[in-house]
């Protein structure tokens, strides 16, 4: 079987009040594969991100996903999407258990809670499990991420500088999730100052920034 | 060590399942399940952080006894007066009560990024802000109607009132955690957005002020207080009705 191209863009521009971000990007991405998006601060990066994710509409163009053009919050997109942003939409007020197991059973009320104890010692965070987020490092909590990103099943990943604050250990776990993922038919999109824990054949890049 | 391959195998079986699992979301019970799973698992949610800082809405039923307690000392201790003075209180402090618990029914979720995700998942976005309406409710209005008979007797109201004063504040102070969560949700993100929801959301509470003291009024006066109480209960099923798509739409332009 041939990979299949799953999400494309068109022509997508982005706008922030009057400036022009970006204009006329296009990609198309296939099961397996994996977009770094790279380009210096400002550059739009997360805008496009956000774009891919369905939680902003382009100044222009489109994103197609399965052949179909999505508009933001598509039902279809949001089947298929796991979006991981700056901030990893944790409660400081309950614990890394109670946090991932609510943030799973928005997507899968039958996941067991073995599962979910799995994943955190998976990231390394068996210990901390009980403790109230707010106690945590930056790293811990992206871990925390990390977990999240492992557990709830999506086919397009959308990371957002996944490496921000990851020791070499977690991003040697990151690593090992993409490929999992990837070899799974997954697809990723990120934006990293850094190369991605993946082997390089198997990410493209696209830089913003650069006059196209 | 052995985690990794465990973790690799769940994932290759999860992908294939997503298809699968979306065309099964298309029954109708299931779209039902899905509706209430979702008001379940935000009011849980909500819930649970709100009883984590107990803090915080103790802070906010005791501004509102501060606050009923306040008028007598300003004005007269004579019966006659604070019976009259009553009502107009009781439901002004429950209005700035529900005004001062606003921020937190959607700003942090925004800072935090809960919001997105929320935003993002597969479950119908007006149901998990129904939810979160719900828990905003059961633990704001609620004590605040809770309290009220107890404040109420300060103000020399016989008990016939006090019971049309709980029943008019259990009908309204739904509406204004409804109410409120429009211009919550409308002013995310806006620099000053504390005053702005205040000035946006105090006016939309009048009528809600008026038939909810009003309510008290008519039973003092030995009037029927029910055309009152219906009139919140009318408001209150309209609310319901309209307020999760309006909270929805705002919160997706909020996103953006």
């Amino acid at each position: 079987m041939s990979p299949a191209i799953l999400l494309e863009a068109r022509r997508l521009a982005a706008q922030r009040g009057n400036a022009r971000l970006f204009a006329g990007i296009e990609f198309t991405l296939a099961t397996g594969e994996a977009l770094v998006v790279t380009g210096a601060n400002g550059s739009g990066k997360t805008t496009l991100l956000r774009i891919v994710a369905g939680l902003t509409i382009p100044a222009e163009g489109e994103i197609r996903w399965r052949g179909k053009a999505t508009h933001p919050f598509d039902a279809h997109l949001r089947e298929a999407v796991a979006f991981n942003g700056h901030s990893p939409a944790l409660k400081d007020e309950l614990s890394a258990e109670e946090n991932l197991d609510a943030w799973t059973r928005l997507y899968d009320r039958r996941l067991a809670h073995e599962r979910i104890v799995d994943a955190l010692d998976g990231v390394g965070l068996f210990r901390q499990r009980r403790l109230p987020v707010r106690v945590l490092s930056q790293g811990q909590r992206r871990r925390i991420g990390l977990a999240r990103l492992a557990l709830v099943r999506r086919t397009l990943w959308v990371l957002d500088e996944p490496l921000t604050a990851l020791d070499a250990q977690a991003s040697g776990v990151l690593g090992a999730l993409l490929d999992a993922h990837l070899d799974a038919g997954g697809l990723c999109v990120a934006a990293s100052h850094q190369p991605l824990p993946i082997a390089a054949d198997r990410a493209r890049g696209l830089v913003l920034g650069e006059p196209a | 060590m052995s985690r990794a391959p465990r973790q690799r195998n769940a994932h290759a079986g999860a992908l294939r399942d997503a298809p699968a699992e979306a065309a099964r979301s298309a029954g109708v019970d299931d779209a039902r399940a899905s509706v209430l799973g979702a008001i379940g698992w935000a009011l849980a949610r909500d819930f649970r952080v709100a009883l984590r800082s107990k803090g915080e809405l103790g802070v906010q039923l005791l501004f509102y006894v501060i606050v009923v307690t306040l008028f007598p000392l300003a004005t007269s201790p004579s019966p006659e007066i604070l019976a009259t003075l009553g009502p107009g209180v009781l439901w002004t402090s429950a209005l700035l009560a529900s005004l001062l618990s606003l921020p937190r029914l959607f700003a942090s979720d925004y800072d935090d990024g809960t919001l997105e995700q929320i935003a993002l998942s597969p479950r119908p976005l007006v149901a998990l802000v129904s939810g979160k309406m719900a828990a905003h409710w059961l633990t704001t209005g609620l004590p605040v109607a809770a309290m009220a008979p107890l404040l109420g007797s300060q103000y020399a109201l016989e008990t016939p009132m006090l019971g049309t004063l709980t029943a008019s504040l259990l009908l309204g102070t739904p509406i204004l955690s409804l109410l409120g969560a429009v211009g919550a949700a409308l002013t995310l993100g806006a620099r000053g957005g504390g005053t702005l929801l205040a000035l946006l959301v105090l006016p939309l509470y009048a009528p809600v002020l008026i038939f909810g003291a009003g309510a008290v009024d008519a039973a003092r006066a030995g009037v029927s207080a029910t055309p009152h109480l219906s009139l919140l209960a009318a408001g209150l099923l309209l609310a319901l009705v309209a307020v999760p798509f309006a909270v929805a739409a705002a919160v997706r332009i909020a996103l953006d």
